[in-house]
C-alpha cells in the first residue's frame, strides 16, 4: 500500500461537453483558454499520470462522459474505475439542460465509490460560470451547491466541496490548487516552515507555488489550507474563504482575494513566453519588493517584502538558505 | 496631454482607411484599447470617421474613416484632411478579394500625392493569420506587383509604398503599428543612436523603448528585430504590470501609513527577471509612459555588476531622454503643419 499513497488517483467525471479535458490541458499541458477548443472528445477514459512536487504522481483519469461511456462505467468497468479512488473531480456545466439527468449521474458515480472507495474526497465544480451573468452567480452557484449537498449525503459523503469555475478566468487555478492542495501529506511542515521564512525575510506575505503547474501549494498567511479543507462542511466557499482572511492582520486584508489565482494566472503566462527563449526563467525581481525565485526542482516562492530598500544581494542570500528546507 | 479638437491640427495623424469590412476598426481597438482580438468579432460596422488620441513619445491621433464613404465627393473637405496627415495606412483584406481595394488605393495615393507629396503610404495586407505561409509570401507579391502596375498607369510609379503582412491575432499588428509611427517621429534617429549606444556598452542584445498602453515600440536599436524576442518583450511589460498592480504599493500604506507613499513615489517601475540560461530581461519605466525593455546577455560576466552596469547607463540614457523631450516640446507643436506639408 506504501506505493500507492504516493500514487494518487483522481477521477475526473461529468457529462459530455462540461469541459474536463479543457481544464486538464490548461492546468496540466500549458494550454492557453482559447485553445481548448480545438480538443475533440475523449474517447472512454484518457489516462493521464504527472508528477506533483516531485514525490506525488497524479493518476488523472479522464472519463469521456457520452452517455455510452458513462452507461459503461457503472457496468461493466465499475470495479476497475472505482477502485483506489483518492479523489473524484465531478464537473456539472452551469448552461447545461438536463440538470436532474446530471445530478442523477452524480449519485451513480457517489454509490459506486462508496462501494469500492468510501474514503475518497469529493470535489464538484460548476463550470462554464463564464456563461451565467454575473449578479446570479452566487445565487446560482448556492442552489446548485445546496441541491448536492443533500445528495452526497445521503450516500455517506458529508464534506462535499464545490467552486464556481472558468476557463477564461483565474477561478480553475483556485479550485485545481484546493484540490491538489488535500493530497500533499506534508504540508503543515511547509507551512510552518514558511512562516519562519516569512518573519526572518520580513515580508508582507510569501506564497509556495508548484513549479510546473504553478498552483498554489500554500501562502504564509492562511492560517492552514489543508486543515480548511477537511473542516469545513458547509458548502459556502467563498464565504468561508473570506472570513477567514479577514482574521488575518489588517494589511493582508487589504490585498486582492484574488490574487493568489491572478498571480498563477501571471506566472503561467510569462513561462509560456519564456519557452519562445528557449529555456525556463529562475528570478523575477520587480521594484526591488517582488521576488519569485524556484526554491527547489518542484517548488517556486513568491516573495513581497514589506519595503523595498533592503539589498537585493541579502534578500537572494537568504532564499538560498531557505532553499535547503523546502 | 489632452488636446482640444481645434489643436488637433498640431499633431501627426494617421489616417487608417481601407475598404469595408477590411478591419480598420479592430485594428484600433486591438492596438490602442486593448481589446480581446475574438471580441472584435462583435464590432459594429463604423459610419462615422472616428480619431483616437495617443499620446507617446509624440502625440498622436489616428483617424479611422469608414471603408464605403466617397471621399472625392465634394462635400468632404478631404484637402484639407489629406495635407494634414502624416501617414496613410491603408487596410487589405487578404482573404477576400483585393483587386478593387488596390484600384480604390492607387485612386487615394493619386489624390493624397497630389495634396500632400510627403505623405507616408503605408499597406496593411490584413487578416493573414489564416493563410499559409506559402500563401502569404504569394498574397503579398501578388499585392505589390499589382499595386506597382496601377501606380505605373496613374504616373506615380515613383511612391514610396510599405507593405506589412498583419493579423490582430499575433504580434504583427503591434510591429506593423511600431513602423508606422516611428516614420513620424522626428527625432527617431537619435533615439536609435542613444539606443545603439547604450546596448554597445551594456552587454544588451536586444533594446526596445515600448509605450506601455498600447505595447507599440517607439524605438529600438539598430539590430534587427526578431519579432519573437520583441513579443517576449511585449508580454514582459503586460506581466510586470500585472504584478505590480496587484501589490501596489499605496494600498498597504493607506491604512498605516508608515513611511508613506513618499518611499515608493518617485520610484519607477522597474523588473529584473534572469531565465535559466543566464540571460536577463529587463524592464525600466522611461518618461511619458514609455518602458525601456532590453535583453541582457552576460555571458561569462556575473549577474550583479551586468546589472549595476545597466543600472548606471539606463540612468544617463533616461536623463537624455528627458533632455530630448524639452528641447522637442518647444520645437514641435507649431510648425508640425509646416514640416508635412510644405517641405518642398
Amino acid at each position: 500500500m506504501s506505493s500507492s499513497n504516493n500514487r494518487k488517483k483522481l477521477l475526473l467525471m461529468g457529462r459530455s461537453g462540461s469541459g474536463k479535458s479543457s481544464m486538464r490541458s490548461i492546468i496540466f499541458s500549458n494550454y492557453s483558454a482559447f485553445d481548448t477548443r480545438r480538443l475533440g472528445a475523449t474517447i472512454d477514459v484518457e489516462h493521464s499520470h504527472l508528477r506533483f512536487l516531485g514525490n506525488m504522481t497524479l493518476n488523472l483519469w479522464d472519463c469521456g462522459g457520452q452517455d455510452v461511456f458513462m452507461e459503461n462505467y457503472f457496468t461493466k468497468q465499475k470495479d476497475h474505475i472505482f477502485q483506489m479512488v483518492q479523489v473524484l473531480i465531478h464537473v456539472f456545466d452551469v448552461e447545461s439542460q438536463e440538470v436532474i439527468k446530471d445530478i442523477d449521474i452524480f449519485t451513480r458515480a457517489l454509490k459506486q465509490l462508496k462501494k469500492y472507495s468510501p474514503d475518497a474526497k469529493i470535489f464538484v465544480l460548476l463550470h462554464k460560470m463564464d456563461l451565467v451573468q454575473l449578479d446570479k452567480r452566487n445565487e446560482l452557484f448556492e442552489i446548485m451547491m445546496k441541491k448536492l449537498q443533500q445528495a452526497s449525503a445521503e450516500y455517506g459523503f458529508p464534506h462535499l466541496i464545490g467552486f464556481p469555475t472558468s476557463i477564461w478566468d483565474e477561478s480553475l487555478y483556485r479550485a485545481w490548487s484546493q484540490i491538489v492542495c488535500s493530497l500533499i501529506p506534508n504540508m503543515s511542515i511547509h507551512q510552518s516552515n514558511l512562516k519562519k521564512l516569512k518573519s526572518s525575510m520580513d515580508a508582507i506575505e510569501i506564497i509556495l507555488f508548484e513549479r510546473s503547474t504553478f498552483l498554489v501549494i500554500c501562502s504564509s498567511n492562511d492560517q492552514n489550507i489543508n486543515g480548511k479543507i477537511n473542516n469545513y462542511t458547509t458548502t459556502t466557499n467563498n464565504n468561508a474563504n473570506n472570513s477567514s482572511l479577514s482574521e488575518l492582520s489588517n494589511e493582508v486584508s487589504l490585498l486582492d482575494p484574488k490574487r493568489f489565482e491572478k498571480i498563477s494566472n501571471i506566472m503561467k503566462n510569462f513561462k509560456q513566453s519564456c519557452t519562445k527563449m528557449k529555456c525556463g526563467f529562475k528570478t523575477v525581481v520587480l521594484n526591488d519588493n517582488i521576488y519569485v525565485s524556484e526554491l527547489s526542482s518542484n517548488m517556486v516562492c513568491f516573495i513581497v517584502l514589506k519595503n523595498s530598500d533592503a539589498p537585493q544581494q541579502l534578500v537572494l542570500e537568504n532564499i538560498r538558505k531557505a532553499k535547503n528546507y523546502f | 496631454m489632452e488636446v482640444p479638437s481645434s489643436e488637433l491640427d498640431s499633431k501627426a495623424m494617421i489616417l487608417l482607411m481601407g475598404l469595408r469590412k477590411g478591419g480598420k476598426s479592430s485594428i484600433c481597438k486591438v492596438v490602442f484599447h486593448n481589446m480581446q482580438p475574438l471580441d472584435t468579432l462583435y464590432l459594429e460596422s463604423t459610419s462615422n470617421p472616428t480619431v483616437e488620441h495617443f499620446s507617446t513619445l509624440i502625440d498622436l491621433a489616428v483617424m479611422e474613416l469608414p471603408g464605403q464613404l466617397n471621399y472625392f465627393e465634394p462635400n468632404y473637405d478631404s484637402e484639407r484632411l489629406f495635407k494634414s496627415v502624416g501617414a496613410l495606412v491603408y487596410v487589405i483584406d487578404s482573404q477576400d478579394e483585393y483587386m478593387s481595394a488596390i484600384t480604390n488605393l492607387a485612386m487615394i495615393m493619386e489624390y493624397a500625392y497630389k495634396v500632400n507629396p510627403t505623405i507616408n503610404i503605408e499597406v496593411l495586407i490584413h487578416k493573414v493569420d489564416g493563410l499559409s505561409e506559402e500563401f502569404k509570401v504569394d498574397a503579398q507579391r501578388d499585392i505589390m506587383r499589382r499595386t506597382g502596375e496601377e501606380l505605373l498607369e496613374l504616373g506615380l510609379d515613383g511612391a514610396q509604398v510599405s507593405f506589412y503582412l498583419t493579423s490582430i491575432f499575433d504580434h504583427s499588428i503591434y510591429e506593423a503599428f511600431s513602423r508606422i509611427v516611428q516614420k513620424l517621429i522626428p527625432e527617431l534617429s537619435f533615439l536609435e543612436n542613444m539606443l545603439d549606444n547604450l546596448t554597445q556598452h551594456s552587454k544588451i542584445e536586444k533594446a526596445f523603448l515600448f509605450d506601455i498602453n498600447s505595447k507599440i515600440y517607439v524605438s529600438t536599436d539598430s539590430n534587427p528585430v526578431d519579432i519573437q524576442v520583441y513579443e517576449i518583450c511585449a508580454e514582459f511589460v503586460d506581466i510586470s504590470i500585472d504584478l505590480y498592480d496587484l501589490y501596489k504599493p499605496s494600498d498597504s500604506n493607506k491604512k498605516k501609513g508608515i513611511k508613506g507613499p513618499s518611499s515608493h513615489r518617485p520610484q519607477e517601475l522597474k523588473n529584473v527577471s534572469q531565465l535559466e540560461n543566464g540571460t536577463i530581461i529587463y524592464l525600466r519605466q522611461m518618461i511619458r509612459g514609455l518602458a525601456l525593455v532590453a535583453i541582457i546577455r552576460p555571458d561569462d560576466m556575473d549577474m550583479e555588476s551586468c546589472l549595476t552596469v545597466a543600472d548606471y547607463n539606463v540612468d544617463i540614457y533616461k536623463k537624455s531622454l528627458e533632455e530630448i523631450w524639452k528641447n522637442s516640446k518647444v520645437i514641435l507643436p507649431n510648425p508640425n503643419i509646416q514640416t508635412f506639408n510644405n517641405q518642398e
